[in-house]
């Protein structure tokens, strides 16, 4: 089978790689580059723990071939934090105890970083219903939407 | 059995041609918009090869023109696109809450309402919405371009109207007149993140004395395909839209559904609830009117 070639940017870095045709973008990021920061989870598009941005828009990585990437900035978790530490996301979940066994955290803060870009005071419902493709079977939620809005206000007034 | 292939043609007769071709030869190709259904059903019920042609590089299928009547969607535009744009929401309400009913916001990153109205499900929360403000199909074929009334376009479960060497290229709505108003409602037995039990899309134009002048209303999930339900609209049409108008609406779409039992929902609660959602929808697509 002929492989496709595919250069694309993850996390502001150009890369290259070969997929198959019909191989998901999840697929080629934890297989084929090692990036296994984003999970997979049901791989149907259900519980949101694949999702990466692609230029800022929040998607499943399970429900994109791997081909589409192709000239598309993708953002994955490994892309949040920065040099100086922990994005004020991941530090939340961190302070506010989020998260358990952690398979659906990657996804739960790259989906509330595109909710903190687009609107950095939601309300709770608001949060809920953005987070609603997110599943967690551990924490029971309470925790990742007090970690979220605590997120929001450390980033409209950071210390 | 073939290989997978992938081509994201960036010119409608590229498209077209790709089409074409694997018609011609007997192989299979299968249009590609946002992929939420095609990615999950390739990883389940038909994993068969085929060549995916993804239609989100063509300039007609993203092309959304909100100023001209008909008003023009491009299939591959979407629904977070669509219900961004606060234009689209002010213009056709019912159609952007239909939109937005379904899946998750990552689901919304991709979807679209002509992947919805093609994956042809019985359930697919946009087809009666679009039914109800009278949405018609523009198909792009080598021959040149046809046009099908949404209503005409899903055949039946799974099914549709579009031969393999023809795609979608998006969708015309008539611009509403003044005075008019849209909404679609559902039933579901959670609040987010699951299928129709039922739907009712409804239309209404209103006259000075607040006089319905003209209706159409769409069911969805209570037949093999979303119907288009004339005898509601005319149970509408020449009524002030009270109360028992909207009944007799909602006993027109109760009869003219067939909907089976699962585990969502039985035949006859379906059929009572379909009602119920007509009667409803009936009166926000009239206080929308009457805003308009």
């Amino acid at each position: 089978m002929t492989k496709l070639h595919v250069t694309t940017s993850i996390n502001g870095e150009e890369v290259d790689f070969l997929c198959e045709p019909q191989q998901t973008l999840l697929e080629v990021l934890r297989e084929t580059l090692g990036r296994t920061g984003t999970k997979e989870g049901c791989a149907t598009g259900d519980c949101g723990a694949c999702s990466v941005l692609i230029n800022d828009r929040l998607v499943c990585s399970c429900l994109v071939l791997a081909a589409e990437a192709q000239g598309q900035q993708v953002t994955t978790v490994e892309g949040i934090a920065s040099e100086e530490g922990l994005h004020p996301i991941q530090q939340k979940f961190l302070e506010h105890a989020a998260l358990q066994c952690g398979v659906c955290t990657p996804g739960l803060v790259i989906a509330a970083k595109a909710l903190l870009d687009r609107d950095p005071d939601p309300d709770e419902t608001t949060i809920r219903y953005w987070l609603a493709g997110n599943l967690c079977r551990c924490t029971g939620y309470d925790k990742i939407i007090r970690a979220v809005q605590d997120a929001a206000k450390t980033l409209a007034h950071p210390a | 059995m073939g290989a997978f292939a992938y081509v994201a043609p960036t010119r409608l007769d590229e498209a077209l041609t790709v089409l074409s071709e694997h018609a011609s030869q007997g192989r299979r190709a299968q249009v590609m918009a946002g992929g939420t259904d095609l990615l999950v059903q390739m990883r389940s019920v038909d994993r068969e090869p085929r060549t995916i042609v993804d239609i989100k590089k063509l300039a007609e299928t993203n092309r959304l023109d909100l100023a001209s009547d008909p008003i023009f969607i491009g299939a591959a535009i979407p629904s977070a696109v669509l219900n961004e744009n606060a234009d689209f929401v002010a213009l056709l309400p019912g159609l952007a809450e239909a939109a937005d009913l379904i899946g998750s916001t990552q689901i919304q990153g991709r979807a679209t309402l002509g992947g919805n109205l093609c994956n042809a499900s019985p359930a697919g929360d946009t087809i009666p919405a679009m039914i109800a403000v009278g949405a018609v199909c523009v198909i792009a074929g080598r021959g040149g371009t046809r046009r099908l009334p949404v209503e005409d376009f899903v055949t039946g479960v799974g099914t549709k109207a579009l031969r393999p060497d023809e795609l979608l290229l998006g969708l015309e709505v008539p611009k509403p007149a003044p005075r008019s108003g849209d909404a679609y409602l559902r039933f579901i037995p959670r609040t987010e993140m699951d299928i129709a039990v039922a739907g009712c899309g409804v239309s209404v134009t209103l006259d000075d004395s607040g006089t319905c002048t003209a209706a159409r209303v769409g069911i969805g999930a209570v037949a093999p395909r979303a119907l288009l339900v004339p005898a509601a609209a005319e149970a509408l049409i020449g009524s002030k839209l009270d109360d028992a108008a909207l009944a007799a609406a909602g006993r027109a779409c109760s009869e003219a559904s067939s909907p089976i039992t699962d585990k969502r929902g039985t035949a006859d609660y379906r059929r009572k609830v379909v009602g119920v959602l007509c009667r409803r929808a009936g009166a926000i697509a009239r206080d929308r009117a009457r805003g308009n």
